[in-house]
């Protein structure tokens, strides 16, 4: 694993929580971190991957053996699975909808990250009247669910700036989704109110040290809060929960592991809360040489994926557009049930008018259209609205 | 066998076909060949699928003159599957409604308890309510008493395919329940669906079955021939089943009946 060599200021230990942070159960986190003692990520013989490939409920231990070495030399029967599985779960549909960067502002120092509080990348906040230009601009297009990012200030993204946001977008879209910084279970309740429905939270990596090493600064610095901020948003009313880890940062076998048991975890403990899981690998950020822990190939990528449809077979995954056409194409058919279509993630980038720097590169910058028809060729049925907000 | 005859009622409606398909697992422009193979009379779509006035809106795929039975998947609660039906009827989706309510991603195994309040507080507003089912019989008499068109219990989990695994609890509901039972979800095979309808099933509703066919308009009518084949079986009448072969030398043929 690559060290990183920049200082690192310790405002807070990475499991100690700041005064205004909702604290909850420390049990899960406790369970989690079992169940990795337990399973002791070691070699997995062959038997046990097969064992795993051929359950029918699938345990911690079999994700695993799912993830492991070995299990590499079986892709194709991971594939084979997978699919076999999502289309008895999601039928042919697949989801479609867009990310919109309202904000690139941020508090954190995330090494890894372009949107990094240190980084000197053109900063921007879209104004409602911009919000709104932008997202009448993608609902034109057809779509009707949308992902609203900020980066994590609370300051310059407060979250009557985000409830706002919502709001507009409640009017042109039937589902809303957010990715921004972790709240309290209140504040979730708040923007539940104001039409959020779903909302992503990164773990990064569940490695502590390593998750400690690469958040020197910033109230993402504490890994618990963070960790439990899928249990919040439920808590607040929130229909849906995603998760996800950046793999590259630490070994992505472990964090693989250990995202799909946190899933797991939520699963069990609220067993209405729908639970999707996001994949990206990392990818190289304008003006950030940060080192990866090693590299994730494509292959690495679709044993993750097809590993968390054969742990979670009711689980949506979203694929993300940091990955090329042909890996994207290839997804769908085997177990992504939700994919991105006319991807800007810079600010103001879905009318043109640029405001603010991007977050990460893409490798897939189709339009809904193209993805639309890629989707038909391959005989799958593009679902532009599947959630009724009740 | 003429089937014309043998009519399925549904609230205040007919139905010659018992076979209600589903729609939400397949490519939208299959959906007119599945209904004609079919032969169904009725299609289930989920309500979250419409997009009025958008792309790819599941309404406008279902072929005129089939009636529509919108679902309420999604809701969690009564409350929230009140409003779905409610927003259904708006939509111009008639005054069937299917209820599902489910509080659990996994299984989604629906919730009877929500269930039997949505179907309360829909029945008094004039809705068809079709309520899906854990098959529960006393369940299943407090939706009958809420004013229920019909009941439809699950064979296995949703999506499925695992066949008749509640068998002898459905058996229980088509023999004291007076509702249709119409049995929904899990069924894999069309040989469960016809063993389902000689069991005294008014109807079958089908979907990843037909979805995840390799031929959609030809499992759909393999259901078809199935339900019908099952059907008939069950108006003939099964031949009673023995478990003991009739003895050709009987015990008790030594009696005199003149002592």
């Amino acid at each position: 694993m690559t060290e990183t060599k920049l200082p690192v200021k310790n405002m807070t230990a990475p499991t100690e929580y700041l005064k205004d942070m909702e604290q909850t159960d420390p049990a899960l986190i406790e369970k989690l971190f079992s169940y990795l003692d337990e399973i002791n990520f070691g070699p997995f013989t062959n038997y046990e991957v097969s064992a795993a490939l051929e359950s029918r409920r699938p345990t911690p231990r079999d994700l695993a053996a799912l993830l492991s070495l070995t299990a590499e030399k079986r892709l194709e029967d991971l594939a084979q699975k997978a699919r076999r599985l999502t289309r008895e779960h999601f039928g042919n549909s697949i989801n479609l909808f867009t990310p919109l960067y309202i904000a690139n502002y941020c508090e954190n120092s995330c090494l890894y990250c372009g949107f990094n509080s240190k980084n000197n990348i053109k900063r921007a906040r879209l104004n409602e009247e911009e919000i709104e230009r932008e997202l009448k601009t993608i609902a034109q297009t057809g779509l009707s669910e949308i992902l609203i990012l900020t980066g994590e200030s609370q300051k310059k993204s407060d979250l009557d700036y985000i409830g706002r946001a919502a709001e507009i977008a409640r009017k042109y879209f039937h589902l809303v989704g957010i990715e921004i910084y972790p709240l309290n279970s209140d504040d979730y309740a708040i923007l539940q109110k104001k039409g959020v429905d779903y909302v992503t939270i990164f773990q990064e990596t569940y490695d502590v040290k390593r998750y400690a090493a690469l958040h020197p600064y910033g109230r993402k610095r504490v890994f618990s809060y963070r960790f439990n901020a899928q249990e919040r948003p439920i808590a607040g009313g929130l229909r849906g929960v995603g998760f996800g880890s950046l793999f590259g940062l630490s070994d992505f076998r472990i964090d693989a592991l250990a995202t799909g048991i946190h899933a797991y975890l939520i699963q069990r403990k609220y067993p209405h809360a729908e639970i999707s899981f996001s994949c990206p690998r990392l990818r190289p950020i304008p003006g950030n040489t940060f080192p990866l822990a090693g590299r994730i190939s494509q292959k690495n990528l679709l044993q993750i994926i097809c590993a968390f449809r054969l742990f979670m077979p009711f689980a949506g995954i979203t694929v993300s557009s940091r990955e090329n056409i042909i890996f994207r194409n290839n997804i769908v058919d085997i177990a992504a049930t939700r994919i991105s279509a006319g991807v800007h993630i810079n600010i103001g980038g879905h009318c043109g008018k640029i405001k603010g720097d991007e977050q990460f590169e893409i490798n897939d910058n189709r339009s809904l259209a193209e993805i639309f028809s890629m989707l038909k060729e391959r005989g799958l049925q593009p679902v532009l609205s599947d959630y009724l907000y009740v | 066998m003429d089937n014309s005859k043998d009519i399925l009622h549904l609230g205040s409606h007919k139905f010659t076909s018992r076979f209600i398909l589903g729609s939400g697992k397949y490519s939208l422009n299959l959906i007119k060949a599945a209904v004609e193979q079919a032969g169904a009379q009725m299609v289930t779509m989920a309500l979250r699928r419409a997009n009025p006035g958008g792309k790819e809106n599941i309404i406008d795929y279902i072929p005129e003159g089939i009636t529509r039975l919108p679902n309420t998947s999604g809701a969690r609660t009564a409350a929230e599957a009140v409003k779905i039906a409610r927003l259904a009827r708006e939509l111009g989706c008639g005054d069937f409604i299917k209820i599902e309510v489910i509080r659990d991603s996994k299984y989604l195994l629906p919730d009877n308890y929500e269930t039997i309040k949505a179907t309360e507080i829909l029945t008094k507003e004039g809705f068809i309510v079709m309520p899906y089912m854990y098959p529960d019989l006393n369940v299943a008499r407090d939706l009958a008493s809420a004013g229920a068109a019909s009941v439809m219990p699950l064979a296995a989990p949703i999506g499925s395919n695992q066949g008749l695994l509640t068998k002898e609890f459905i058996r229980i509901l088509i023999d004291e329940i007076d509702l249709p039972v119409i049995v929904d979800a899990g069924l894999g095979r069309p040989s469960q669906a016809c063993e389902v309808m000689e069991m005294g099933a008014a109807a079958i509703m089908a979907n990843t079955a037909i979805a995840t066919a390799r031929n959609i308009p030809a499992m759909a009518l393999a259901f078809k021939k199935a339900i019908e084949a099952g059907r008939n079986a069950y108006l003939a009448g099964l031949g009673r089943i023995q478990n003991t072969a009739s003895a050709s030398s009987p015990l008790t043929g030594f009696l005199d009946d003149g002592n």
